[in-house]
C-alpha cells in the first residue's frame, strides 16, 4: 500500500527551481531517509507531502488523496521545528491542543512517559532545554496514532544521548508497523535508522536505494596510511589528515594501492575500508559536475549521478 | 464546533500569558478618553455619551487592526503555524477560533473606556442602549478584523507593524473619532463618510443615542466590508507561510 507519493513533483519559488520533477513513493512499513544538503529540496518535498505547499507542476498524494485536504492528513504525524513551539504554553497544553485534532489520541500521560517528559508536563515550553523541546516536538508527531510519520531533521542540534533516545522511539514505532519518512543532513542518522535512502541534490533525486546499495553505487573506499610525503595520485576524491595518518577517498582502492606501490612511496599501516554514507554522499553531490547523468530515480544503475549540491549553510 | 473553541482557548491562553499585549490595545483609547473626553465633554451628557461611543469605536479599531495585523503576521513567521496546518483540520477552526479570541479581547480592551465614562463623565446610556452598543461592537469589528487579516496575511511581520500604525491614525482622525459629531474640521467632514471608521462610529452613536446615521457613511461601510473581505480572502489563499523556503 502506498502512503505517500510524488509524481514528477516540481516547485518553483520565483526563478528558483527548488524541486525538479521528483518521483518518490513511500509504501506502508518502510523507513525512508531523505538525504541531502541544505537547499537540496528536502523541506520543499516534505512540505508538499504534508499539505503545506502545492506543487507548481506534477502531483503529490497522501493516503491516496490530496495532502491539502484535511481528511488526507488524519493518519499523518508531523514534527514541528523545536524552535516553533509556543513558548508560553505548558507541555501538557501543547499535547492536549494537538490531541484535540485526532479521534483517538494517545493519552497524554502515556505519551509524555514514552518521551521522558512526565516531569516537565507543567512547564512552559519556552523554559525547556533544547533536548526536551526536541523530544516534545517529536512526541507531537505520535499523538494521533499515525500510520505515517514525517520527521524533518528530527535531531538537529541534539547531543548524542538525546539523539539515541529519539532514534529508539522512531525504531520502536517502525517495529510496530509504522511508516517513517525522515529527512536529515546527519548522514549518521539516516544510516542508523533508514533501510532505504533517497538522495536529493539541487532539487533532483540523485539516488534512491538501500543504504548498502548507495554505498556500493558510489563505491568509495577509504585508504588510510601513514606516510611522510605523498605524490599527487590519480583517482583520489578527497584527502584528510588526522593524527599523523593520511586518509584518501577513492572510487578505485585497488588501483590507488598499485599506484602507491609503483610510485615507491614509503608508507606504513595501510588500511582499506568502506566509507560511511557521509563520504559516499559527499561524492555523489560534489563529484565531477560533467557527469550529470541524474539517472531516473530508483533504477540503481547509475555509477555516479553527480550534481553539485549547494553548499551547506 | 468544539475545535473552534479549542483554538480560541489556546489563542487566549497565549495572549493572556503575556498580558502586556492586552494592556497595549486598551491603553490608547483609555488615555485618549482621560485626556480629551473627560476634561472637555465630561459634563455634557449627550456629548460625553457620543464621545465615549467614539472612543469605544477607536478601541475596537485599534484592538482589531493590531491583534490581527501584527498577530497574524507574527504567527506566520513562527514555525508553529505551518505545523498546525499539517493537523487534520481545515483552516476554518483556526480562523474561527482566532476571531472568537479576538472578539473577547476587543471587549476587554474597550472595558476601561466604558468604566472611565461611567465614573468620570456624565455619559448616560439606557440598559437597552448598552446592550445595543455591545452588539454593535461585534458588528463594527467586522471591517477592522478583515483589515487586520488582510494586513497580517499579506505582509511580513515587520512590515505589518508599520502598515498597521500608518493606517490606524488617518482612519481614527479622518473618520472623526476624535471630534464630536458634526463638529469636526471641514476637510474631515468631507473625507469621513468614505472611511470605514465613520460608518462604524455612526452605528455606535445610533446604538447608544438618538443619532441618525449618515446613509453615505453606512453605504461606504458596506463597500469597505466587501472590499476588505475580498482582499483578506485573497491574501489568505495565497499565503503559504513565509515567502521563502
Amino acid at each position: 500500500m502506498i502512503l505517500a507519493h510524488a509524481d514528477q513533483a516540481t516547485r518553483r519559488y520565483g526563478d528558483v527551481l527548488a524541486l525538479d520533477r521528483v518521483d518518490l513513493t513511500v509504501s506502508a512499513g518502510e523507513l525512508v531517509g531523505l538525504l541531502g544538503p541544505n537547499g537540496a529540496g528536502k523541506s520543499t518535498l516534505i512540505n508538499m507531502l504534508v499539505g503545506l505547499r502545492r506543487p507548481s507542476a506534477g502531483r503529490v498524494e497522501l493516503f491516496g488523496g490530496d495532502p491539502r485536504q484535511p481528511a488526507s492528513r488524519r493518519q499523518l504525524g508531523v514534527t514541528p521545528q523545536e524552535t516553533g513551539l509556543p513558548g508560553t504554553l505548558r507541555v501538557s497544553e501543547v499535547v492536549d491542543f494537538v490531541a484535540a485534532h485526532f479521534p483517538d489520541p494517545v493519552p497524554r500521560g502515556e505519551l509524555l512517559d514514552r518521551f521522558g517528559l512526565t516531569d516537565q508536563a507543567k512547564r512552559q515550553t519556552g523554559g525547556l532545554s533544547g533536548g526536551q523541546r526536541r523530544r516534545l516536538a517529536v512526541a507531537l508527531a505520535f499523538v494521533g496514532r499515525p500510520r505515517l510519520v514525517v520527521l524533518d531533521e528530527p535531531t538537529t542540534g541534539l547531543d548524542v544521548e538525546a539523539r539515541h533516545t529519539l532514534w529508539e522511539a522512531i525504531r520502536s514505532f517502525h517495529a510496530d508497523g509504522g511508516t517513517v519518512l525522515l529527512s536529515s543532513h546527519y548522514l549518521e542518522e539516516v544510516e542508523a535508522l533508514a533501510q532505504r535512502v533517497v538522495v536529493l541534490g539541487q532539487g533532483r533525486v540523485l539516488a534512491d536505494d538501500t543504504v548498502g546499495a548507495i554505498r556500493d553505487i558510489v563505491g568509495v573506499r577509504r585508504v588510510s596510511l601513514a606516510a611522510d610525503d605523498l605524490p599527487a595520485l590519480p583517482g583520489v576524491v578527497a584527502t584528510e589528515h588526522t593524527d599523523g595518518r593520511t586518509h584518501l577517498l577513492t572510487t578505485d582502492a585497488d588501483q590507488l594501492v598499485r599506484d602507491l606501490v609503483t610510485a615507491g612511496v614509503a608508507f606504513r599501516d595501510l588500511e582499506v575500508r568502506p566509507t560511511s554514507l557521509e563520504e559516499a554522499f559527499l561524492t555523489i553531490t560534489a563529484a565531477d559536475p560533467t557527469r550529470t547523468t541524474a539517472d531516473p530515480a530508483g533504477t540503481g544503475t547509475a555509477t555516479s549521478a553527480a550534481v553539485g549540491g549547494r553548499p551547506t549553510a | 464546533m468544539p475545535l473552534t473553541l479549542v483554538h480560541a482557548r489556546y489563542q487566549l491562553l497565549e495572549i493572556i500569558r503575556v498580558p502586556v499585549a492586552v494592556v497595549g490595545s486598551a491603553f490608547f483609547p483609555a488615555a485618549a478618553m482621560l485626556f480629551f473626553v473627560v476634561p472637555f465633554a465630561g459634563d455634557d451628557p449627550t456629548g460625553a455619551t457620543y464621545a465615549t461611543a467614539a472612543m469605544v469605536t477607536f478601541a475596537v479599531m485599534s484592538a482589531n487592526i493590531f491583534q490581527y495585523g501584527i498577530g497574524v503576521a507574527e504567527d506566520r513567521d513562527q514555525p508553529w503555524n505551518p505545523y498546525t496546518r499539517t493537523l487534520p483540520a481545515g483552516p476554518e477552526p483556526r480562523l474561527a477560533g482566532r476571531i472568537l479570541a479576538g472578539l473577547v479581547l476587543t471587549y476587554l480592551s474597550m472595558l476601561p473606556v466604558v468604566i472611565i465614562a461611567a465614573v468620570a463623565t456624565a455619559a448616560r446610556v439606557t440598559p437597552v442602549g448598552l446592550l445595543l452598543g455591545a452588539v454593535t461592537v461585534a458588528v463594527v469589528s467586522v471591517p477592522f478584523t478583515l483589515l487586520g487579516l488582510a494586513i497580517g496575511y499579506s505582509l511580513p511581520s515587520k512590515a505589518a507593524i508599520v502598515v498597521a500604525q500608518v493606517i490606524f491614525f488617518p482612519l481614527a482622525f479622518g473618520g472623526g473619532l476624535l471630534s464630536a459629531p458634526g463638529d469636526a474640521p471641514g476637510f474631515i467632514q468631507v473625507v469621513a463618510p468614505f472611511l470605514p471608521t465613520r460608518g462604524a462610529v455612526e452605528l455606535m452613536w445610533a446604538a447608544v443615542g438618538d443619532w441618525r446615521p449618515d446613509p453615505l457613511a453606512l453605504a461606504m461601510l458596506g463597500v469597505w466590508i466587501v472590499l476588505l473581505a475580498a482582499l483578506s480572502g485573497w491574501a489568505y489563499r495565497r499565503d503559504e507561510g513565509r515567502r521563502f523556503s
